[in-house]
């Protein structure tokens, strides 16, 4: 009896140590190393990438215009509950001012934040792990530019066990693996360019993809759309399956990345219409570089698609 | 029993009104929607060189999105919320006031254009902002449709 006692304590012992293990926080990089991580940076070239990763989109503080005023506090909605985005304004207090650039780079690369706790997936770092270090100095050279605000979002609204962020080291286990996204060399600069743009700062996938009951991204189904997480209605399969864009040529693509008019003349809305404004300020050649890329991605078939304001 | 009929029958009235979505109004909504898109290619074909610049072609489209703009807020009557895989948001309902206002302003700027609009450089100039009357709307109030 005793011994079976003895047993099942020590079980539990290596149980709660592989659990505290797997769900240990990992930075990409050592945070002492911040200085060598400071070198260089340009703020121009921040600001492709700023666009590119369409931080405005949810960051920029709802109720105005300003696209650069990233006090944060937009709700996501989610299954999980809310989540409420974070000022990532330069204010020392309330936003990153006193980030270095090894935060932001532990940040998107491994989704830690600089106390060394997990983010949630809602911030696309699952994408974000993709974007060359350089990209990432220059954002933050770029951010560095930008008017502070004051203010804090508020926490987010999450169900248990979802609450708990040290448990998200569990879905990383499932779900995240870091890694380069290596050149192709049978294919074109542009074609590269494309798959840097649309699988690592776009992030396309993040909302043209559908989720497991986890929330993490169905691969076999990447790109095929889903419905809309946010709200109502689905967002577009990508691909040339069925139910996709088989008959957009690469250039309406451009167009819709660069006015928001589809090939029917209708003007996209929803979610994509700040992507738009997004992508509108891009170098052309990058737009080009995406539909490029968009075009060449493996046809999918839609899945199951739920009524326009349906739930 | 006339009174119960008379009650049977205003059961049956209520009733059906909380069930019958008004597919007739939702569909016109589409329809109308659909003519400011089709208007829309023209100017957009002179503007990417496209298509020659005409003159009374871009009128004829700035005309429609007046009309456009005068139908539209009659066509969200509350038995029209839901039916037919509409892409209307609630929100609509929930700020009329501020869909109205749009609706008026893109007709403002379609008028005002009908003027200023001359030559290729002014339609080059002008369109565009028309255009971001579209999209301020279906940024808010549409539904992602794939």
């Amino acid at each position: 009896m005793r011994r079976l006692l003895l047993a099942i304590i020590v079980l539990a012992v290596i149980g709660a140590g592989a659990f505290w293990w797997i769900t240990e926080p990992r930075p990409a990089y050592p945070r002492d190393q911040w200085a060598a991580l400071e070198e260089g940076g340009d703020a121009e070239r921040g600001r492709i990438v700023f666009d590119a990763g369409g931080c405005a989109s949810c960051h920029t503080t709802p109720g105005q215009n300003d696209r650069l005023k990233l006090g944060g506090g937009l709700q996501l909605k989610s299954p999980f509950g809310s989540f409420f985005v974070p000022n990532i304004s330069p204010d020392a207090n309330d936003g990153i001012g006193k980030w270095k650039v090894v935060d932001l780079a532990n940040a998107m690369l491994s989704g830690v934040s600089p106390e060394g706790a997990h983010y949630y997936p809602a911030f696309p770092y699952t994408s974000f792990h993709r974007v060359k270090l350089d990209d990432v100095r220059d954002l933050m050279a770029f951010l560095r530019t930008l008017p502070p605000i004051s203010g804090k979002a508020r926490p987010h609204d999450l169900a248990f066990p979802f609450n708990i962020r040290r448990t998200l080291g569990v879905w990383k286990f499932l779900f995240f693996h870091r890694g380069d996204l290596a050149p192709d060399p049978s294919k074109s600069p542009e074609w590269n360019r494309g798959r840097y743009l649309v699988e690592g700062l776009g992030h396309c996938a993040e909302c043209h993809s559908p989720r497991n009951f986890m929330g993490a991204i169905i691969e076999s189904q990447r790109f095929a759309g889903g419905p809309d997480l946010e709200g109502k209605g689905n967002v577009p399969n990508i691909t040339s399956g069925k139910g996709g864009i088989a008959n957009w040529s690469k250039k309406d693509i451009v167009e819709l990345l660069t006015t928001g008019l589809k090939p029917d003349f209708d003007t996209i809305g929803s979610t994509m219409g700040e992507v738009v404004k997004n992508t509108a300020d891009l170098p052309q050649s990058d737009r080009e570089a995406i539909a490029e890329y968009v075009k060449s991605l493996p046809p999918r078939d839609s899945a199951a698609r739920r009524s326009a304001t349906g739930q | 029993m006339i009174r119960s009929f008379l009650v049977a029958g205003l059961l049956t009235l209520g009733i059906g009104t909380v069930l019958a979505q008004n597919l007739d109004v939702i569909k016109e909504r589409k329809q109308t929607m659909k003519s400011a898109g089709d208007a829309t290619g023209d100017p957009v074909k002179m503007i990417k060189g496209e298509l020659p610049f005409d003159l009374p072609k871009v009128q004829a489209s700035l005309q429609t999105y007046v009309a456009v703009a005068k139908k539209m807020p009659t066509l969200f009557p509350d038995d029209s919320k839901t039916g037919d895989d509409t892409a209307a948001l609630p929100k609509i309902w929930e700020n009329k006031d501020d869909v109205i206002a749009r609706y008026a302003k893109l007709g403002t700027d379609a008028t005002a254009a009908l003027t200023t609009i001359k030559d290729e450089a002014s339609l080059k100039a002008t369109f565009p902002n028309i255009l971001k009357n579209c999209g301020g709307c279906h940024e808010t109030y549409r539904a992602s449709k794939s």
